[in-house]
């Protein structure tokens, strides 16, 4: 088996069949790992206790007891799900050196069934940012950067032109899962996503991101942001897998009351072949400014494709998309103000050395241990939660919080199953041209197109689509309606069939995988 | 309309963090700026949303301790604890006014 080989189709097969065994996957990964540390997509790897779990896996197989389809898979954690005995940092100095004493209920699941924890991914801190840059371990690279892809279309300045300097972002805030993914280091990886963390690195790095609905995982143990946002994300190389990881994470959690009491039943997706009864809608207001030609030209091109395989797609409209990243701009700094409070160097965390009273101890603390970002949303949240603010701000935002879900509500009821849009505005930036603008104009720009869906708490998936004109991975997102997930993913794993997008080609890859190469033989979509 | 110094000293006090520097206060204005063009929205007769799953029915469990007693686990975390204890400076000192507190706000 190939590190890049689909884990239901492949790797799950060929473990069960002994043809490779979880100790071997787990070794090839974590060796792998350690020669594409330049990412900087990990900021722990556990490579004793992911031993440990591959071991036991190995046990399992051999007695032919295997815990499920994710026995013996490597996969790797955002670093703001806490997990026992693991440190968990949010890529901030305020919780370097906590160690979480619990698991969330996602890794739970996850190690449940016999999944090997490989290590904990970088982020933004406290996963506010759209770049993967702003964490205090410093940015993620994306592995497109590095890719035959992209060094073949990158043209030198120079000569003497420092290489290094070129790379690009991974997008964010779940950059280092991106990264993990698409890079072969791991078979899956989970992200989170409150205004499009887990779309936007997913499209940048040329992975499949799935946004569940809000309600549908759980969220105890995922340190909160905006908690009626907040979704846990779901990052893969193909529709299939993450369909898989959806199956064995989703479900009712007593530990966490926002999530649905609904039966969920785990599904396999059906092979779609005919699409005449599917109405696609493409919604106008996605057309966004800054919305890059290439971009667009694909979203029409994808457009077509089911058109001329025969659904109906219409235009639609979602008239207040323009006013959604305001909402959420307010809405996001208003519950950061409170998440963030309980960071008081007490109970857990960094702690500052001033101990004369408990308030300048506190802020203290907060002042040595939260980053520019941090702090900012923090005193924005508080400055439109001011009793003088709260009705104009606050309030505000929840009534146009309101007409945003009532767009997608009137379109869903008007016969579209479901939403064709772009996933972000362009191909990934180059690292010293995305640190020219500040986080919060950054986000603002980049999450325009995934946050709606968060407002709206709908399922969304991003589905890497193309290479742009600079070699780098462009992806489209589809939007669903609650619960609906059967059916997005069904559509997205025939929209992905149609596009066969291309494999990386890892030099880091290459020397390490001594299985056969997949040679896709693939229509190129663009 | 900039935010006079009293708001945002009173900000600093209630967000127990910083602006830092001129920077800082840029930042909210630019973040308020920025939401006002909420208002150019018709929110009339609109209800306010709390929560996308708000026509269901929270979750609430059987007043039951189903877990616990992990006192050792817990505070283990902390960096000073005495026994069962969290340590925290005196509580009834108020944050200092602004005069006294070494914040950038006070060359405002």
């Amino acid at each position: 088996a190939a590190l890049k080989d689909a884990l239901r189709s492949q790797v799950s097969a060929a473990l069960k069949e002994g043809r490779v065994t979880p100790t071997e996957l787990c070794q090839r990964c974590l060796a792998l790992i350690k020669s594409t540390k330049f990412l900087n997509a990990y900021i722990t790897v556990t490579e004793e206790t992911a031993l440990k779990q591959a071991e036991e896996s190995e046990e399992r197989y051999k007695r032919g007891q295997p815990l499920g389809i994710l026995d013996g898979i490597p996969i790797a954690v955002k670093d703001n799900f806490n997990t026992a005995g693991i440190e968990t940092t949010c890529a901030s100095k305020m919780l370097k050196g906590y160690i979480s004493p619990y698991n969330a209920t996602v890794v739970q699941k996850l190690l449940d069934q016999g999944a090997v924890l490989l290590g904990k991914t970088n982020l933004d801190e406290f996963a506010m940012g759209s770049g993967s840059t702003d964490g205090v371990f410093g940015p993620v690279r994306n592995p497109w950067s590095y890719s035959k892809q992209y060094k073949e279309k990158s043209v030198p300045k120079s000569h003497s032109e420092d290489k290094e300097s070129n790379w690009v972002i991974t997008g964010g805030s779940s950059g280092g899962s991106a990264a993990a993914v698409s890079s072969f280091t791991c078979f899956a990886a989970l992200g989170s996503d409150t205004g499009g963390s887990t779309r936007n690195p997913a499209a940048h790095c040329g992975v499949v991101g799935l946004k569940p609905t809000y309600g549908l995982i759980s969220r105890h143990g995922l340190i909160p942001l905006v908690n009626s946002m907040d979704v846990p994300g779901i990052l893969t190389r193909c529709v299939d897998d993450a369909a898989v990881l959806l199956g064995s994470l989703a479900g009712h959690d007593p530990k966490d009351s926002t999530t649905i009491q609904d039966d969920f039943k785990p599904f396999e997706l059906p092979d779609l072949t005919d699409v005449s009864k599917l109405s696609v809608g493409i919604p106008k207001e996605y057309n966004a400014p800054g919305l890059s030609s290439e971009i667009l030209a694909l979203w029409s091109k994808a457009a077509d494709l089911f058109k001329n395989a025969g659904a109906k797609v219409v235009e639609v409209s979602l008239p207040h998309t323009r006013y959604s990243i305001v909402c959420y701009h307010v809405l996001c700094t208003a519950e950061v103000a409170s998440n963030m409070a309980r960071f008081d160097g007490l109970e857990y965390g960094h702690r500052s050395d001033v101990k004369d009273s408990t308030e300048s101890m506190y802020a203290a603390t907060r002042r040595e241990g939260f980053n520019d970002v941090v702090r900012g949303r923090i005193l924005s949240g508080n400055y439109f939660l001011l009793k003088q603010n709260y009705e104009k701000y606050f309030v505000k935002a929840q009534k146009v919080r309101r007409l945003i879900a009532n767009d997608f509500m009137k379109v869903f009821r008007s016969g579209v199953d479901i939403l064709l849009t772009p996933t972000t505005l362009s191909d990934a930036a180059s690292y010293t041209e995305f640190i020219q603008e500040d986080n919060r104009t950054r986000s603002a720009q980049d999450d325009i197109l995934t946050q709606a869906a968060n407002m709206a708490g709908l399922p969304a998936i991003n589905v890497p689509t193309a290479l742009s004109e600079r070699g780098l991975p462009v992806g489209l997102q589809f939007i669903g309606r609650s619960f609906q997930e059967k059916q997005l993913l069904t559509v997205a794993k025939w929209f992905e069939k149609q596009v066969q997008f291309p494999v990386i080609q890892l030099e880091e890859v290459k020397r390490h995988d001594n299985g056969v190469f997949q040679h896709q033989k693939s229509v190129s979509f663009s | 309309q900039k935010v006079s110094v009293e708001v945002l000293d009173h900000l600093e006090h209630l967000a127990l963090v910083d602006f830092r520097d001129s920077e800082g206060v840029e930042r909210l204005q630019k973040a308020i700026q920025f939401a006002d063009q909420l208002h150019e929205v018709n929110t009339d007769g609109v209800e306010p949303m709390d929560s996308v799953l708000e026509d269901r029915c929270l979750y609430l469990r059987e007043d039951d301790v189903t877990e616990g007693n992990c006192t050792k686990e817990l505070l283990e975390n902390a960096r000073e604890t005495v026994e069962e204890y969290f340590v925290a400076p005196p509580g009834n000192i108020p944050l200092e006014k602004l005069e006294g507190r070494k914040t950038y706000l006070q060359g405002s």
